[in-house]
């Protein structure tokens, strides 16, 4: 296994509060990493450091050292391109005020495409990438405030998609979401494997058993224990791990 | 407990005297400059010079003049304040330099109009010796106008939620693209209805433009931003106050045509801000 | 390339705006201070500050800002008096009283007082309310400082108003609820809980108030009368700080000790109505916090 992402002793600051303190972690080529714990231990931190996107945080600060295919975010990639080659789907589907169509074309556009054709065939194929397509292609014109809201989340996973990310970080992306949307949005996470790799924080931990194949457990700024998914929720060696997944705490 | 109710209705009662006669005075100066306004108007009364020393002909150059002012006024104070709440909003962290420049903006929004006449005769008449003309006139409206535009346009970035703007960086945007793409048509109702509204208020100021501009009487058009320019608001101020002897319907005549001219502004304001709000989503 | 090129570009313009925007205040304040500090150092500043003589073209020239810093303060605490409370009254009616629909045409009412230019209110106090006045007290003229409060309280009247609406829809709707359950009368409510929530609020309105009058110009020109002499009686002409510089400023020889003598008044409205918009702000901030 290749690693996509290596962190090494990562201390950051977020809003003046130490929220991540000597973190070592690496993320593996096309896999699904689970990232549980209670709240407050750091998991959104850690998103936030991966794209940069802390950079906006006032009172922020980040130490340690971040390598993505051996490049340090910091130093050897420049921010715009790391952004795109790291994608975000938040915690609430967040479109932006325009229509389906210009939601999903809004990265390409921004990156030098003008092409219609050219945008067109990745709409429609990120969107098909989301299982979205069949439940839009009649109105990519509308607004995207019209979908529901499963819709609006898998909208903004193609929006990701449609800047041709490596990486995909999504910060509980079904936490606003009913079962069964819940569930299209997994799937897609699954047939979404092949091509990138994941990062999945969720404060469901079930969620992380379902479609994650390794887990991480953190706890307050720090990395618990981080296995294979299947050992995490059977047999976790830190007793912390066992409490919480118990649901002991949280 | 009845008694206090009764008092309740008594107050609320002259509450509501106090509010009504706060409006009806509104009604009544409408009303009057309407009436007796309208006997004055038409097509000769706005489109031709005055005459007989202002008290016949009609007032085609001050209409015109205001027209420019406001041109003038917007081409100065637009750019300059819509940028400015695009720096204040979207780039300046919040330190020192920024809450000084807040401060600033709302001391110029409560600094008198006179003193902006001063101040432009200083700086633009004299010191850089623009003159008294369009130019003059324009700028030290631009300046008075300039907190207005700035505080209606930083309001209405700021209603802008911030989630869009990290979805896009979020997918690497640059500030500008996110700027460009994303904060501003989704700000542009709100900056321009601010933006009208200041305007309007600048087509109707008489103070600045006393010593920078207004012409007392010019029977032709100006010709170049250089050239003096007669205004509205000065007309009104020479017709009823520096000339004797012009009819009645004259001045109501010339108070109407700036009145219609100002509440048009505030009315397309008004209508910016009622579609918008209908349209948006969030 | 050219894309990246013009981004900075606008990026700089952008910061640059955002500059130029404090530096017109500073242009400001430099040259009303260079313009009027001429003035201050050539007179002896007792005598300009209490002076009580404005005659700017006799010979010797005397410019005593007693009779005009008087005139602004009667002018200003005639229309305060009217208009504080009046605009309280209409705020509370409007934010507690009124039915919807009636509210609605209240506060259009008020936004189109907001609208009027002051060059029309002036010319309708000369067309209207002078008259009125003259024969209601049976004065020579009506225009006089009496019809300048009134129209500067009339010309107040939306700051206010729209500032206590705002401060008094601020107060949190627990507070009206708590007070109402405990068996209080609305006005009760509105009397001890609501006002003295909306307190501070009610003050920045005062004090923008205040700003809006001392600093307004055309209106007061056009009915006061315009005599700068020391005030008697609120019926009597007066002359303001601001229309001493209107109506002279246009006469005035340039670089002569008159012209730097209205910059001189120009440095005084400067310094007052920035000591009050502070307080404004002051107390508007209080608020939120």
């Amino acid at each position: 296994m290749v690693n996509k992402i290596t962190i090494e002793n990562l201390k950051a600051v977020y809003e003046g509060v130490l929220a991540l303190n000597g973190v070592n972690l690496d993320i593996r080529q096309n896999e699904i990493l689970g990232i549980i714990g209670p709240s407050r231990s750091g998991k959104t931190t850690l998103l936030k450091v991966l794209n940069r996107m802390i950079d906006f945080v006032p009172r922020s600060r980040v130490e340690g050292k971040i390598l993505f295919d051996n490049l340090n975010i910091y130093t050897d990639i420049r921010l715009l391109a790391l952004r795109r080659k790291i994608g975000m789907v938040y915690a609430l589907p967040l479109p932006l005020p325009m229509s389906i169509f210009d939601n999903v074309a809004y990265g390409p556009r921004l990156h030098g495409t003008k092409s219609k054709s050219v945008l067109s065939d990745i709409v429609e194929k990120c969107l098909k990438a989301s299982y979205l397509w069949d439940e839009v292609k009649d109105r990519l014109d509308s607004q995207a405030f019209q979908l529901s809201g499963g819709q609006q989340q898998r909208l903004c996973i193609s929006r990701t998609l449609a800047v041709e990310p490596e990486v995909i970080l999504y910060d509980e992306p079904c936490s606003g979401l009913d079962p069964i949307s819940t569930a299209k949005v997994e799937d897609a996470m699954r047939e979404l494997k092949e091509k990138y790799t994941q990062v999945l924080v969720t404060n469901n931990t079930k969620q992380a058993a379902r479609v994650s194949d390794r887990t991480a457990f953190f706890l307050m700024g720090e990395l618990v224990e981080v296995d294979n998914t299947k050992k995490i929720f059977t047999g976790p060696s830190d007793e912390r791990t066992n409490d919480y997944i118990t649901g002991k705490f949280g | 407990m009845g008694n206090a109710k009764l008092t309740q209705k008594i107050v609320f009662f002259l509450l509501g005297v106090a509010t009504v006669m706060v409006i009806i005075p509104v009604i009544l100066i409408f009303a009057l400059i309407l009436v007796n306004g309208l006997q004055a108007i038409s097509l000769e009364f706005i489109f031709s010079t005055p005459k007989a020393g202002m008290t016949q002909g009609g007032i085609f150059p001050a209409i015109v003049g205001t027209l420019y002012l406001v041109l003038g006024t917007a081409a100065f104070s637009l750019p300059l304040g819509i940028l400015a709440a695009i720096y204040l909003t979207e780039y300046a962290s919040d330190n020192w330099l920024t809450r000084l420049i807040d401060i600033a903006i709302i001391n110029l929004a409560g600094v008198p109009s006179i003193v902006f006449g001063l101040f432009g005769v200083a700086l633009f008449v004299i010191l850089l010796n623009f003159g008294t003309s369009i130019l003059s006139g324009s700028l030290t409206l631009s300046i008075m106008t300039l907190p207005v535009i700035i505080t209606a346009s930083k309001e209405a970035l700021n209603s802008v939620p911030k989630s869009f703007r990290e979805v896009s960086y979020s997918l690497g945007a640059s500030r500008w693209q996110t700027v460009r793409n994303v904060v501003l048509p989704n700000a542009i109702p709100g900056i321009m209805t601010g933006t009208i509204l200041g305007l309007s208020r600048a087509a109707g100021e008489t103070a600045p433009i006393l010593f920078t501009v207004a012409a007392f009487y010019l029977p032709r058009l100006p010709r170049t931003v250089y050239d003096q320019a007669m205004a509205l608001p000065y007309h009104i101020y020479v017709l009823s106050t520096q000339v004797p002897n012009v009819p009645v319907k004259i001045q109501y005549g010339t108070v109407l045509v700036l009145i219609v001219i100002v509440f048009f502004m505030n009315i397309s304001a008004a209508y910016i801000r009622a579609k918008f709000r209908k349209k948006k989503q969030w | 390339m050219i894309k990246k090129f013009f981004e900075s570009l606008i990026e700089k313009a952008i910061f640059i705006s955002g500059i130029t925007a404090i530096a017109i205040v500073v242009l400001i304040f430099i040259f009303l201070l260079k313009e009027s500090v001429y003035f201050f150092l050539n007179n002896n500043l007792a005598e300009i500050l209490f002076g009580m003589d404005w005659y700017p073209i006799s010979e010797p020239p005397k410019f005593g800002f007693l009779p005009l810093i008087l005139g602004s303060v009667l002018v200003t605490v005639g229309a305060i008096v009217i208009a504080v409370p009046v605009g309280l009254a209409a705020a509370i009616y409007i934010s507690e009283v009124a039915p919807g629909w009636f509210k609605e045409i209240l506060k259009t009412g008020i936004e189109l007082l907001a609208a009027i230019p002051s060059i029309v209110l002036g010319f309708v106090g000369i067309v209207v309310l002078a008259p009125f006045i003259r024969n209601l007290f049976n004065l020579p003229s009506g225009l006089t400082a009496f019809a300048g409060s009134i129209m500067l309280a009339f010309m107040a009247m939306p700051t206010i108003v729209s500032i206590i609406e705002d401060a008094i829809n601020s107060v949190p709707k627990s507070y009206r609820e708590g007070s109402l359950a405990l068996g209080a009368t609305h006005l009760q409510t509105i009397r001890r809980v609501i006002l003295p929530a909306a307190s501070s609020g009610i003050m920045a309105a005062v004090m923008l108030g205040i700003g809006r009058v001392i600093g307004e110009t055309m209106a007061v020109l056009m009915v006061t009368g315009n005599a700068a002499i020391m005030p008697t009686s609120i019926l009597q002409p007066v002359r303001t700080l601001t229309a001493t510089i209107a109506a002279e400023m246009g006469e005035v020889i340039q670089g002569s000790m008159h012209y730097y003598a209205l910059f001189g008044i120009g440095f005084v409205l400067f310094v007052i109505t920035f000591f009050i918009n502070l307080a404004a702000d002051m107390f508007l901030h209080r608020k939120k916090s």
